[in-house]
């Protein structure tokens, strides 16, 4: 790959006598959309808790923008420009959204070890925050108290949190994970958008928007990657059909 | 936590106006029990920044409190007043590295451990004290003088008369409201709220988290330092008590009485558990046993404290649910 | 004669670790299954020693008196745990620690008003009145002995317990994993209420038999409280086996720390503490 912004060399993490991945080497290219499919239990969020240092590798290297950050603490990872959303929704449900950008984007200040000065007169912050909630659609909620906002909405806030923090890479798990068609429809055109500026790595299990969005498809199984390569290339092989495609009711 | 409500505001600065004239009209002996009340108020809300803003429960809190007091003893001698320009700093800078040590240990755990870790390191502090005859032993110290205050020769404030040292005391009382308020809406107050929120969250948005719990730990010690300080000036004596796990279990009391993460709720709890305590022990010797069930009372019917009252009285009437007492977090 | 002299030191460390382990075994389990931290934990070591003080001065038998005091002290711990700690199970920790330092202090006030203030001695029987030989001139309580065997024999049956019978695997799967228990359809509550009756008794037995050795006073649970926290600690949360070689070391470093250094006995068991933590955060055995 001539632009890698993101390299793993034979990442694997195991626990205790559990291999949950194994000998994973993938090169993630800069300004593409990856998605990274498989079935339950392939190793795919173990692989992004890694990459995003939430969990430490058993073995291998990960290398970003050609620095190693192989078993870095998550804040140093996302201070190295790594963006990371989840899941499981992971707000402050007790915050209003703008409140919510502000703190993700409070932490792109040189430091917060300051005690005296208000914080909400950080012009910076308040610009970051505007942009993030601003580029994830919900300008128009951003007094809203988090928890009491839909299920849809508060997807996008975890996506705007992770933009607030400025990332080049964003690392996506499951952005779509619990929405209707309609919600996945805006949150794909989000991401598309998104992906002129920044390179994605997304895992998903939603097939239509995969083959949308992505320009290349890693997919794992057992912990270790089948194949990676150009969308057309995962769609036409025969080898990633039986393993995988073949057994989901929406194969393209 | 926002800032207090406009009601809430107004009703504090009665308060305040009420403390500042209580003086002229109660009788010495009253005058004295604020005096108290208003330390431990200070005391109080240096551990709600910990508990009810950066989400650590400190079991071991009034290690500071004490070993502040006992600096203050140490340093007065038997023959005259200490200056307060030596005896303050040094309160305070012990205090403050005692949290610094203290708190390098304790918060790179979490959860039970912090809590347990937080204990024993204040009892440690308390053996020091109890068993060394050097530095009173069980019995403690005498602080023979109170802190001279004077620039030049000139006596600038007498502590030994009670008016003064009220105010002294009131005064300090607001200006460590103010100077945690002031803290809390910094930047780095936000980044402790977000961490006692989900802290998890708070390192992957790029907080180094570790830091900023233990600056708030050494924030929170030496205030309490200072209350100790102030605590010494006023009683005269101090004992290892100061440091004892019971003092440390009454003030976190305080904290969970008045309603967690207000601050203003922290000094509320201080003023209603001294009063009660002298309340209970004018009823009976085994006035223990009434704080006792006092606690569980509280636990099990009050979760948000006195501060949170109103939300509780205002469900019952409203038919909502009250806001609910804070959940486990995830460990 | 040094070498006697850290041998009887050894027979003391072991035996007041033995003694340890029986508190701290049941701290840590209560805490590891339930989830719950239970400061009262002291307060059933106390209990149990006050009730072998009254039942030998009825009785006039130390070994009825424990068996007499055993079912009490289940008891005990099933009403306590009936009638203030199951409203704790979903409560953030600090509600915890609240609560039962509330009872604490009722436990300890009752006491004081059922038995007084004064110290009392249990007395030892009279067949383990005597001493053993060492050497011509050292000598070592039997009944000191005995303690350690009795310890060890409880041990022993929780290891049988824990490792062998259907209660202890439940036991073992709720230390991992809480949530899937119940989803096996155990029944989780009377689970807890046996767990933590047995975590009383064995807190209140450990009471019992050091009652002739240490004397009976107010204050004596808290005491021992803290310490076993250390136990704990060190041990790692939820772990018997970390509660069991944590007493050893508290036992060992308390032990000798009073002959060694008596200025700095008694931070000798937090410096421990404090060493472990450096090296392990989460204990010696604590799941991470």
């Amino acid at each position: 790959m001539s632009d890698a912004i993101l390299v793993t060399d034979d990442l694997s993490k195991s626990f205790g006598a559990l291999a949950a991945v194994s000998n994973v080497s993938l090169c993630f290219g800069r300004g593409l959309v990856h998605a990274i499919i498989g079935p339950n239990g392939a190793g795919k969020t173990t692989l992004i808790n890694m990459l995003s240092g939430d969990l430490a590798p058993s073995g291998g290297k990960i290398r970003f923008k050609d620095r190693d950050i192989t078993g870095l603490p998550p804040d140093r990872v996302s201070q190295a420009g790594v963006g990371r959303s989840y899941q499981k929704t992971n707000i402050f449900p007790r915050l209003t959204c703008f409140e919510n950008c502000w703190l993700a984007a409070q932490s792109r200040e040189h430091t917060s070890m300051r005690f005296f000065r208000p914080a909400h007169k950080l012009f910076a912050v308040r610009q970051r925050s505007e942009r993030a909630l601003a580029a994830c659609g919900l300008e128009q909620r951003a007094a809203s108290v988090a928890a009491t906002m839909s299920y849809g909405e508060q997807r996008q806030l975890e996506i705007g949190m992770m933009l607030a923090t400025e990332p080049e890479l964003l690392l996506l798990d499951e952005p779509l994970a619990g929405m209707g068609s309609d919600e996945s429809l805006q949150v794909i055109e989000l991401l598309r958008r998104l992906a002129q500026e920044h390179t994605l790595i997304l895992i998903e299990h939603d097939m239509d928007a995969v083959f949308s969005i992505a320009d290349r498809i890693t997919v794992m199984v057992n912990g270790e990657v089948l194949e990676t390569g150009p969308v057309e290339q995962i769609r036409t092989s025969t080898a990633v059909r039986e393993a995988y495609l073949g057994e989901e009711d929406d194969a393209p | 936590m926002n800032n207090p409500s406009r009601s809430v505001t107004i009703l504090l600065a009665l308060g305040v106006i009420a403390l500042a004239v209580f003086p002229r009209f109660g009788e010495s002996f009253y005058v004295d029990l604020v005096v108290r009340m208003m330390i431990l108020g200070i005391f109080a809300m240096s551990l709600d920044l910990l508990i009810g803003f950066t989400g650590l429960i400190s079991f071991g809190h009034a290690a500071f409190f004490g070993l502040s007091g006992y600096l203050l003893a140490i340093s007065t001698p038997e023959t005259g007043p200490v200056s307060i320009w030596l005896a303050l700093p040094l309160c305070l800078l012990g205090s403050a590295l005692a949290a610094l040590v203290i708190g390098w240990f304790s918060v790179r755990t979490s959860g039970i451990y912090f809590i347990m870790i937080t204990l024993a390191f204040a009892q440690m502090l308390f053996y020091f004290f109890n068993d060394n005859t050097a530095l009173g032993g069980s019995d403690g110290l005498f602080i023979y003088f109170k802190p001279g205050v004077s620039v030049g020769g000139v006596t600038l404030l007498n502590l030994d008369n009670v008016n003064t040292l009220y105010y002294v005391v009131l005064a300090s009382l607001i200006g460590a409201y103010a100077l945690l308020r002031v803290i809390l809406r910094s930047p780095f107050g936000r980044v402790i709220q977000g961490i006692r929120a989900n802290e998890a969250r708070t390192r992957a948005l790029g907080f180094a988290t570790f830091r900023y719990k233990l600056v708030s730990f050494v924030i929170a010690g030496t205030l309490a330092g200072f209350a100790g300080f102030l605590q010494g000036v006023h009683g005269g004596i101090m004992s290892p008590a100061y440091l004892g796990w019971h003092e440390s279990g009454t003030v976190l009391m305080m904290v969970i009485l008045g309603g967690i993460g207000t601050l203003y709720g922290a000094v509320l709890g201080a003023f209603a558990m001294v009063f009660l305590q002298d309340w209970f022990q004018e009823l009976t010797e085994h006035w223990l046993l009434l704080m006792g069930g006092f606690v569980i009372a509280v636990v099990l019917f009050l979760p948000n404290g006195i501060a949170g009252l109103p939300h509780q009285i205002g469900a019952l009437f409203t038919r909502r649910t009250a806001r609910p007492p804070p959940e486990r977090h995830g460990e | 004669m040094i070498l006697m002299t850290f041998l009887i030191q050894l027979l003391n460390s072991v035996q007041y670790g033995f003694l340890l382990f029986l508190v701290a075994s049941g701290l840590t389990l209560i805490f590891g299954i339930m989830g719950i931290i239970n400061l009262a934990h002291g307060a059933f070591y106390m209990l149990g020693a006050y009730l072998v003080y009254w039942l030998t001065g009825i009785t006039d038998n130390l070994l009825y008196a424990v068996l007499l005091g055993l079912p009490i002290m289940l008891a005990i711990g099933f009403f306590i745990e009936r009638f203030a700690i199951s409203f704790l199970y979903r409560r953030d920790h600090l509600y915890q620690v609240l609560l039962t330092y509330g009872l604490i202090l009722v436990l300890n006030e009752v006491q004081k008003i059922l038995w007084g203030t004064d110290y009392h001695s249990v007395p030892i029987p009279e067949i383990l009145g005597g001493s053993l030989p060492l050497t011509e001139n050292q000598v070592y309580p039997v009944y000191r002995l005995f303690i350690s065997l009795v310890c060890l024999a409880v041990a022993a049956g929780l290891y049988v317990l824990i490792g062998r019978t259907r209660l202890g695997m439940m036991i073992r799967a709720g230390s991992v994993n809480r949530e899937m228990v119940e989803a096996l359809g155990i029944n989780v509550r009377r689970l807890f209420t046996v767990l933590f009756s047995l975590g009383a008794a064995l807190a209140g037995f450990a009471g019992m038999v050091d009652a002739p050795v240490s004397s009976v006073y107010p204050g004596m649970g808290d005491q021992i409280l803290i310490v076993s926290f250390v136990v704990v600690v060190i041990g790692g949360i939820g772990s018997v086996k970390g509660a069991f070689i944590g007493a050893m070391l508290v036992g060992l470093a308390d032990t000798f720390g009073e002959v060694l250094l008596p200025d700095v006995a008694s931070v000798m068991v937090y410096a421990t503490m404090t060493v472990v933590l450096i090296w392990r955060p989460r204990g010696l055995f604590g799941r991470a």
